[in-house]
């Protein structure tokens, strides 16, 4: 199926510059990066794979900016959980 | 696994379907339609509209490229594979689509060289191998997809392959979109946006929703705290009286798209003046074809195919559900007649259809077993 998952890249081939090799939950492939074309990638870069091609860089800071924004949610909600288990209006 | 674990928590969960909740307006409903079809599968898979209230209804829509195929279209692309000289090489989830006269699945049976391939990519090595023969690429999909098939194709013209084409049957989501909003069965109050046709074409291309038909579109990620968190900003704007794109998925869809990947799809690939959608009917600038400047490359253009039109069987609803007029249980073969194993239409054999997203997920019951939200 035509998933887009995301991919570590790990590794760069110095004689082919539109490829990178990758390593999705262990399995290590070689996908093509030349999408991300005038993009720095390099290991450590987190990419979306999507059919041997890279489609995008995973934005690590915005990543975690909306894992906050869930977990403020999360904590939000606990904390309104946690005030109503401590009202005794009657 | 990183960048996806994180974004299944249950705890948190059950934290967004409470805020979802709260922000529904008392005996208001809302339709909201995900165009997806990956989030179809992940709202099943996942069971999400158990954490969603009475008030939400998710509709799914013409999201999945291999169910918008006509069957006439198919019958084309097996004409071409059991051609002699011919490997035909496709995505899996084509091999048991029905065409008027089988399946790829049924023509390999058959003994025609069908193989399944995971990127455009294998099938140019495939070329590579097979001097003596000619490849063709069964070439489906968004504008997610395009991209990898037009650098695949420029690939080819750099290594001087000259046995590899491909069969063109990408599509653009845009015109359905459209089609979806002209069309009178259907009100909508607003729409999860494609996840990641976004990062090819950015979030640009949906400003039209808001400012001429006045509803909200969210970019959409794939995990199922990304659909809970759009669902719940496409709440917040109604409930401001907001109608905007916004994108949720911000960690990997670029406001602008991805231009290098829209340069590519543009060097190779040129809209069609019309294209037919499975259930849609004829649609105008809404698939992609081979430039005229790459026809050593076009399927099409190197082998006669039969351009037959084949009308959908008689009990076939599969135009309903891509519409979201129709749930899947409601078509009246669903489960009996179509199922995946002998599948009549196209929403229950593609893996990103709905029916079969319904269908293996286990979804029997009519009724919605609700969540209790909070201990």
């Amino acid at each position: 199926m035509c998933l887009g998952i995301p991919g570590e890249v790990v590794e760069l081939y110095p004689d082919r510059p539109d490829l990178a090799k990758v390593d999705v939950s262990g399995v290590r492939r070689a996908i093509n990066i030349g999408l991300l074309e005038g993009e720095e990638v390099g290991p450590g870069d987190w990419v979306l794979i999507h059919v041997g091609f890279a489609l995008s860089k995973i934005d690590e800071e915005e990543a975690a900016a909306a894992l906050s924004f869930l977990e403020g949610i999360g904590q939000a909600y606990d904390d309104e959980l946690a005030a109503l288990a401590e009202s005794r209006i009657d | 696994m990183r960048f996806v674990d994180e974004f299944r928590d249950a705890e948190t969960a059950r934290a967004l379907a409470a805020r979802i909740a709260s922000l529904c307006e008392p005996g208001r409903h809302y339709k909201f339609m995900e165009v997806c079809g990956g989030h179809t599968h992940t709202i099943y898979k996942h069971g999400l509209e158990d954490y969603l209230p009475e008030a939400v209804a998710l509709v799914h829509g013409p999201g999945c490229p291999v169910c918008v195929i006509p069957m006439g279209r198919l019958d084309d692309a097996i004409a071409i594979a059991e051609r002699p000289d011919v490997i035909m090489t496709t995505f899996g989830d084509m091999m048991r689509v029905p065409g008027g006269r089988g399946s790829f699945f049924d023509s390999k049976a058959n003994g025609a060289d069908i193989r399944m391939v995971y990127s455009p990519l294998d099938s140019l090595k495939i070329a590579r191998q097979n001097p003596d023969r000619q490849v063709v690429f069964m070439a489906i999909g968004f504008e997610t997809t395009a991209p990898s098939t037009a650098m695949t194709v420029l690939r080819a013209k750099a290594e001087g392959i000259e046995n590899f084409s491909i069969f063109c049957n990408h599509v653009t989501i845009i015109p359905a979109i459209k089609a979806i909003l002209d069309s009178p069965d259907l009100r909508l109050d607003g729409f999860l946006g494609p996840g990641h046709v976004s990062t090819v074409i950015g979030c640009r291309p949906y400003e039209f929703i808001p400012a001429l038909h006045g509803k909200p579109l969210v970019c959409a990620g794939f995990e199922p705290l990304d659909i809970l968190a759009s669902v719940a900003m496409l709440l917040e704007q109604l409930a401001q009286g907001r109608a905007e794109v916004e994108n949720q998925y911000t960690r990997v869809v670029p406001w602008n798209g991805n231009p290098k990947a829209l340069q590519v799809i543009n060097e190779v690939m040129e809209l069609r003046p019309y294209f037919e959608w499975r259930g849609l009917g004829f649609i105008s600038h809404s698939a992609l074809k081979v430039r005229d400047s790459y026809a050593a490359y076009d399927a099409e253009a190197r082998f006669p195919v039969p351009g037959v039109r084949v009308a959908d069987p008689k009990a076939c609803q599969c135009g309903e559900v891509l519409k979201g007029v129709i749930k899947p249980w409601e078509c009246k073969v669903f489960g009996t007649a179509c199922t995946p194993e002998t599948p009549i239409g196209t929403c229950m054999v593609s893996s990103e259809g709905a029916c079969a997203a319904y269908y293996n997920f286990g979804r029997f019951t009519r009724e919605r077993v609700r969540v209790a939200i909070g201990p």
